[in-house]
Formats: structure tokens, sequence, C-alpha cells
């Protein structure tokens, strides 16, 4: 690694100084965004007690559900966390802590972190159990409540194609929260289809510029569906 | 009678005007989709990150990138933009969406809703439901008017743990079409068939009924 030249050799390499007890923010909306051969380096890796900022936590089996399988994952801010029995039995048997986030909050989360904010107001939230406890303000007759902003140890992200400075674009709705997931990271690691020379990716098209990207890595993807539904063509 | 699931989508679909930004949740709201009027041209927000939701895609246009917030393989019609879930929520915590629907557990007639949580039920996540029903000046509720039970759902206060506050003004149920305003619910029509008798013994909150409350048409 040389200058802006990101990519590293290595999904071992792309994972590089993950320990014990850090905080990993993840790119993806249910299946769909995944960073799925960082999240499998995870799992490698058999690091514990991780904490983990993530919309959904996969399926048995595939993406962060991997992680549950040697329960590497202690506590998750996540929006929905329906789709995944091993999830629902770690999380009755009090194994794993939950904290119920909204959707809009835990992206505003990553973007604030991302973005030097500590915190934030939003009208989310007011009055029902997940704002209990939290600072309340009001402003122009409206009732709004403080949430914090994080920054991960890493942030893993999926990406379509990047350039080797690490400058990134999504694919489709692919994109959901991985460009503040890349913001918020104290290293940025981003997976992509395909990685190309400088120049070629048209500067005013680039979704995550470089400066937040530490690392890039090219991978292969599975792409499960979680619900394939068609029309007759 | 009560009102099927397809004539509630069709009776919503009435509120829609041309030009509308439109979020609609899952369930009942996702078969608004169907009904849009003639000569009516809306655009669906779906709060992944896509504006201009299209049909499903034939089985050669799946694509695993292409994904609704229920997580359906959808596709994008003309004219839409894709953009990040930060991006996405600032339209709806902005207020810009026109209109947004979606199904409810319960509501109150101060305009609360609960619709995420069932205590002593598993719970699995509020996803988008807390920052839509705060960013919206305009919620329409589809739901059962009461439960199997005959326990109603439109009640003084809410039971249930809220999703928001004071957020909900009108509420389609299988049995009339309400307003909400003034810590009452507002009668405005009722389902072909179906008595204000009926209506007002299945409201537990505060109902306000007209002299006079039309019946809702539909085509056959």
């Amino acid at each position: 690694m040389a200058g802006f030249d990101k990519r590293v050799g290595s999904y071992e390499e792309a994972m590089e100084g993950l320990e014990d007890g850090m905080t990993v923010i993840a790119g993806g909306f249910g299946l769909c965004g995944i960073p799925e051969n960082l999240i499998g380096e995870i799992k490698r890796r058999g690091v514990k007690d991780l904490t983990i900022y993530s919309n959904n936590c996969g399926v048995d089996g595939f993406g962060l559900g991997l992680l549950l399988e040697d329960r590497q994952i202690s506590r998750i801010y996540a929006s929905y966390v329906g789709e995944n029995a091993l999830f629902e039995q770690q999380m009755l048997n009090e194994e794993i802590e939950v904290v119920l986030t909204p959707q809009g909050t835990l992206a505003e989360k990553m973007r604030a972190g991302g973005a030097g904010i500590p915190a934030f107001y939003t009208a989310t939230s007011y009055g029902t159990p997940i704002g209990e406890g939290k600072e309340v303000r009001e402003f122009n007759g409206r009732h709004y409540i403080l949430e914090e902003s994080v920054v991960g140890d890493f942030a893993i992200v999926k990406g379509w194609k990047a350039d080797r400075y690490g400058n990134v674009i999504y694919r489709d709705t692919a994109q959901n929260f991985n460009p503040m997931a890349a913001t918020a990271g104290k290293i940025t690691v981003v997976e992509v289809e395909e990685i190309v020379e400088p120049g070629e990716l048209k500067p005013d098209q680039i979704h995550t510029p470089g400066i937040y990207v530490d690392r890039v890595i090219k991978g292969s993807f599975e792409k499960r569906i979680e619900k394939r539904t068609v029309r007759e063509g | 009678m009560a009102l099927t699931r397809e004539q509630m989508a069709q009776r919503v679909a009435r509120e829609l005007e041309d030009g509308f930004y439109v979020n609609l949740g899952i369930g009942i709201p996702t078969l608004v989709a169907n009904y849009v009027p003639e000569g009516i041209d809306v655009m669906l927000q779906s709060e992944n990150g896509l504006l201009g939701m299209g049909r499903f895609p034939t089985e050669e246009e799946v694509d695993p990138d292409m994904i609704n917030a229920g997580k359906q393989t959808v596709t994008a019609r003309d004219g839409a933009a894709i953009f990040s879930s930060a991006e996405s929520f600032a339209m709806i915590r902005g207020g810009h969406v026109d209109l947004t629907v979606l199904g409810a557990f319960e509501v109150d007639q101060n305009g609360n809703i609960a619709s995420w949580m069932i205590p002593g039920k598993l719970i699995k996540g509020m996803g988008g439901a807390m920052d839509l029903v705060a960013g919206a000046e305009n919620i329409i509720c589809t739901m059962t008017h009461a439960s199997k039970h005959g326990e109603s759902k439109l009640l003084e206060q809410c039971n249930l743990p809220l999703t928001g506050a004071g957020c909900i003004n009108r509420v389609l149920t299988d049995l009339a079409y309400l307003e909400i305003k003034d810590g009452a619910f507002h009668l405005v029509e009722r389902a072909p068939g179906v008595s204000v008798e009926e209506i007002v013994e299945k409201t537990a909150g505060k109902l306000v009924v007209p002299d006079h409350v039309p019946e809702m048409t539909f085509e056959a």
C-alpha cells in the first residue's frame, strides 16, 4: 500500500486490527448490499464481544447471522431483526443485547458520526418507549429527543466499483446504509465487485469519496435474495 | 358488509392526488398501488432508498441489488431516483413525502398510533415506522375496526406501546372512514351496508357522528 493506493491483497489484511470488544458499523439492508466476505472474515477471526450497528442482522447462516453461530456479537443496534431463528433464541436467552433503533435514526447516527456531529435532535420516537429517558427539547412548538451519533472502530461496506484511491460507487438499492457506514469507521474497509483505474469513474458520479476509505478489496458475491417476487413476463 | 382488503385499498387510493410522493407500508397499504385512479401519477417512495418504485420484475429482470423496503425484488420506473438511507429518511423526516399509508394495531382519539410492539410477544423492531409517523403531516392508517372478539381498536387512549404521538389524522377501517381532530374521531363515511349504530358500538374512543353519513360506493 502506498500513497493513495488503498488496495489490500487479502481479506485477512482487510480486517487487520479487529479485536475483541470493538464496534463495527455495517452497510446493507436485509441481505441487499451487505459486505458478505468481510463478515466471513470476521467469523474466521473468531473475535468476540462485538458491538454491531446494522439495520438488520442477516438470516440464519448468511450475512451477520453467521456471527451469531459462535456468539461473536454482544450487542446490536438495529431497526428490524425479524428473519432469524438463532437471533431470536439468543435474544430470548439474553445472550445478545438488542438496542432497537428507528431506521432513520440509525442512518443519521452513522451520518452524523462520520460528519463530526456528536448528537442530533429528532422528532422520531418522541412519546414512545424508544424515546423514554432521552433528553427532550422543544423547537417551534414540537418535541424532539436527543440521539447520539456513532463512530465505529471498523466500518464494513459493500460497493459496486471502486478505484484504487478508494472512490466508491454503489449499484441500485444496494447503496442503502453503505455510504453512511463508510464515513463512520475509524478504519473503513470497502469490498467491491470491480476495482478500476483512477480516472475511470467520473468524479461527479462518486458516492463515497476516497478520503473516507482506508482499505479496498475486490471480492466475489453470492447476493442472496430474501424475497424473490416476480410478475408474469 | 365490512370492506375487503381490496376495497380498503381502493378507498385509500381515492385520496391520492396527481403529483403525490407516497410511502406505502406493508400489507393493505401496498395494495393501494394497484388502484391508482386513471389520469393520476404518483411516485412511490421505498424507505431503503428508492423514489419511483415500479412493478415487480419478470423472472429475467430479477436483480438482487434492486429491492423495496419489504425486501421484495422490485424494479424502478422511468423517472425514479435511488439514494442512501440517510437521504431517504431526510425526505421522510423533512416532511417531503405527501402521503403515508400504514397499518396499525390501535389508534386513539388524540392521533396516537401503536403499530410495532405487543408486550409478551417477540419484538422484531420498528423499521422505519417511527420515522414515517413522525415526519409525515398526512397519514392514513388502515386497520380493522375491532378485533375478532369485537374489541375496538379505535380507542380513547392506546394500550400498546406507541409508534408515534399525536400524528395520525385519518383512519380507514373495514367499517368506516374517519378523521381525527380536536381529540375525537369524526365519522366521514361508512362501508356499504354497515350501520352507524354498529360503528358507534365498535368505537371505544370519542366519536363525532354527523347527521348524514354517506355510504362508500365501489364499482363491481
